[in-house]
């Protein structure tokens, strides 16, 4: 029998290793260690209910578990085999108790469709993705449906575009479809440019196949022959596994002519990207393959009516990609099932930031940002207190506290000010600055513009000064107005979704933490401490024992003090590093 | 290798597969085979998953285990990479997180050796689709 103590940080805070302590003690004593084994292990991730304990093999699961109760855990559970009825789980809804794990509610949040087989097969052996199902929908599509019929398949499922519109996949293919042309294309959006996303990546880590495979569906469908999959070449993994993989198709047969005998031929190339986030975009992505410089055109026409080389092309991104062979598989019905009403099936995170369990994680639409974060995500690192979650990247916003029991979809995330973007969600707590992380992701556009209309090239650097100003201690209400005025400007103005959407961080910052904005104006005072202008760092005196440890470590040697006497810190020459705040053990050093 | 040339050869090509990997669950040796996977994604191994991959595959000969040793994607722990699956025959698998080379020392003494399950378990929490 094992007894397994969750050790993660959640309930390592709530004495989770006295409790483990106690238990081998416990199981010493009694001379079971022959028989029992204690195991520590990771955080189970619900930690709102930690410490936890699971036996195996019985499957039991005990909540809120204090060092005190170990004694009662081994005398009845492990020696009577009775399990401890008050330790046990009492489902918050149906109010029964529940005491095996699978059965609980919270193990069921995660549900994975684009990474089903990421972490199972082995993504370098193709025999493992055809042993996983993999190509019998491609096989079915091909063998059993018209090109017609396969589309419907996509539009009835509801599956919308995982690369950050969120425009349906099944229309885009159809419109694609209508469109006469000798040649037409499909294209894999593999730039991945928002900072904290990788998803994209992991999947074509983990399973290219299940790409390869959907672009051959998509091809069959609109009546393209050929593919193109446009990755940075910053992922060298992602682009070694898919020609890995892309041999291995060509090998089988199942790329190139006559493909199961249909007379269907279809095969895929790579092109690579330099990492330029505006070559996400699709028309720019087109242009960056066709060889010109990746920037945005007007549309129309969209890439459907005139997209490579002025062919109609259908782009998707990777992880919209990875449902499709599964949805052929199990249906449009099942498909359209998991979710809400707008959003049909799951989304892929990448948790970040002041985040427990930082990590890839796929959750059913309509899952609400509290379960993704406090129950999923372990909540927030060293028992912090949670400040807002930012999704969308530099094109989203920053949700707070009163959003977190939204259900996250589409629609949602929208009407709350932020947007869906590629699934990058940063976590942050009360020591991140809501001016700062405006300015971050201001500071990454102006990078990244691609500089052809001038509300963006110029208009971004403009409000990333405005932003300079204000965490300066310089602002004024003037400031605040200039910077919602110019915001406006830029997203009426611009061409691409760049420009149209990169004032968001400002905007969402504003209008959900305007006091913080305030503070910064008003009082020059940055109440996170990061705005290094605005902040002082003091010797307290009262707790100030003269171990000169602050002395020793400041960089510009501006601590001056005798040993065992009160330092003091020269304001003149402090670069507000933070190093004596961070040395201190006697909690002398204040930063205000 | 055969080209599939059509539906009912992938078919065919599908259960012979599936039944190879349960079979080499099964084994003909009674005590059957133990299956290591090690995610071997950016994330793992920027975190040391190369090194341990090579410990898993040089030693688990030497020590005399019948074990196969794969690669795999991320699984999706990033915070504990790197991290290894481990199946036991006829056993659920368990994913170690944090593994460097002593932890899969370990590994293989403790719990591949005798079943006993060491420290450092991650807990699976998501459902995968049922693949009928
Ligand atoms: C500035 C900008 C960057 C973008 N970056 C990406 C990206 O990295 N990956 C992606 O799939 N889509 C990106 N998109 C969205 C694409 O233009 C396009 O909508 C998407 O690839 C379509 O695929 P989907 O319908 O499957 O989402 C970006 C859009 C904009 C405006
Ligand atoms: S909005 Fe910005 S990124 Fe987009 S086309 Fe204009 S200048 Fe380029
Ligand atoms: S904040 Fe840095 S520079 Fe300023 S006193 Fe402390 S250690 Fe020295």
């Amino acid at each position: 029998m094992h007894l397994l103590v969750c050790g993660g940080t959640g309930c390592h805070a709530s004495a989770s290793n006295q409790l483990l302590e106690n238990l081998k003690q416990e199981v010493a004593d009694k001379d079971l260690a022959g028989e029992i084994q204690v195991i520590s292990t990771g955080c189970f991730g619900f930690c709102e209910k930690g410490p936890i304990v699971k036996i195996i093999p019985d499957n039991t699961f005990y909540t809120e578990v204090k060092p005190d109760d170990a004694t009662e855990i081994v005398q009845e559970h492990v020696i009577k085999g009775r399990q401890v009825k008050r330790l046990l789980y009492t489902d918050p809804v149906k109010k029964t108790v529940i005491s095996e794990s699978k059965d609980m509610g919270f193990y069921k949040k995660q549900l994975r469709i684009a990474l089903r087989n990421c972490g199972f097969i082995n993504p370098e052996d193709i025999d493992e993705y055809i042993a996983a199902d993999g190509y019998i929908a491609l096989g079915n599509v091909l063998t059993e449906m018209s090109p017609e019929e396969a589309t419907k398949v996509m539009i009835d499922s509801g599956l919308r575009g995982r690369g950050g519109g969120g425009f349906p996949t099944g229309v885009k293919w159809d419109i694609a479809r209508k469109v006469e042309s000798g040649q037409k294309y499909v294209v894999c959006n593999a730039d991945e440019g928002d900072p904290g996303a990788f998803m994209d990546r992991s999947i074509l880590e983990g399973d290219p196949h299940s790409v390869i495979e959907a672009m051959a569906i998509n091809g069959y469908c609109i009546g393209a022959d050929k593919g193109l999959v446009y990755i940075r070449a910053e992922y060298p993994l992602a682009i070694e596994r898919l020609k890995i993989a892309l041999d291995q198709a060509r090998e089988y047969g199942l790329l190139g002519e006559d493909i199961f005998g249909t007379g269907f031929n279809f095969d895929i190339e790579i092109r690579y990207g330099a990492g330029a986030f505006v070559c996400g975009e699709e028309t720019a992505l087109i242009h960056s393959m066709e060889g010109h410089r990746g920037e945005p055109t007007f549309k129309p026409p969209f890439p459907a009516q005139s997209g490579y080389l002025g062919k109609p092309t259908n782009v998707n991104n990777v992880e919209t990609f990875a449902n499709i062979p599964v949805i052929y598989n199990k249906g449009a019905k099942w498909f359209a099932s998991i979710g809400t009403e707008k959003s049909k099936g799951t989304k892929v995170f990448a948790l970040a930031g002041k985040i427990n369990n930082v990590g890839l994680i796929e959750v059913p639409m309509g899952t609400t940002l509290r379960e993704v974060i406090f129950e999923i995500g372990g909540g927030i690192k060293d028992g912090k207190k949670f400040k807002a979650v930012q999704t969308g990247g530099p094109s989203g916003g920053c949700l707070t506290e009163k959003h977190l029991d939204t259900p996250i979809d589409f629609d949602n995330l929208l009407e709350s000010g932020s947007m869906m973007g590629s699934g990058g969600m940063i976590v942050m707590d009360e020591d991140d600055c809501m001016v700062s992380v405006a300015r971050f992701y201001l500071d990454f556009t102006v990078e990244e513009s691609c500089g052809k209309c001038t509300p963006c090239r110029v208009g971004n650097k403009r409000l990333y000064e405005l932003l300079e100003v204000i965490s300066k201690g310089n602002g004024t209400h003037a400031e605040l107005d200039k910077l919602r005025n110019l915001s406006e400007v830029i997203k009426d103005t611009s061409l691409c979704g760049l420009g149209q959407t990169s004032p968001n961080p400002v905007l969402s910052t504003m209008d959900n933490f305007w006091d913080e904005y305030l503070t910064h104006i008003e009082d020059k005072r940055c109440p996170a401490g990061q705005c290094k202008d605005l902040i002082r760092y003091e010797v307290i005196e009262e707790n100030c024992v003269g171990c000169t440890a602050c002395a020793r470590n400041c960089p510009v040697n501006c601590i001056s003090g005798e040993r065992k006497e009160i330092h003091y810190i020269d304001q003149s020459l402090c670069i507000k590093c933070g190093a004596c705040f961070d040395k201190c053990k006697f909690n002398a050093i204040s930063v205000s | 290798m055969a080209k599939v040339k059509s539906l009912a050869d992938l078919k065919k090509m599908k259960e012979q597969l599936q039944s190879d990997i349960s079979l080499r669950e099964k084994s003909e040796h009674p005590e059957g085979m133990v299956q290591v996977k090690v995610a071997m994604a950016t994330c793992g191994i920027a975190s040391g998953a190369k090194d341990v991959m090579e410990f898993f595959t040089g030693n688990l000969q030497k020590r005399n285990v019948d074990a196969i040793v794969t690669q795999t994607g991320c699984m999706g722990y990033c915070y504990a990479e790197p991290t290894v699956e481990v199946k036991l025959p006829g056993q659920d698998p368990v994913v170690y997180g944090f593994v460097d080379v002593k932890k899969a020392d370990e590994i293989i003494e403790k719990y591949i050796k005798q079943g006993e399950l060491v420290d450092g378990i991650i807990p699976v929490n998501y459902e995968t689709i049922d693949k009928k």
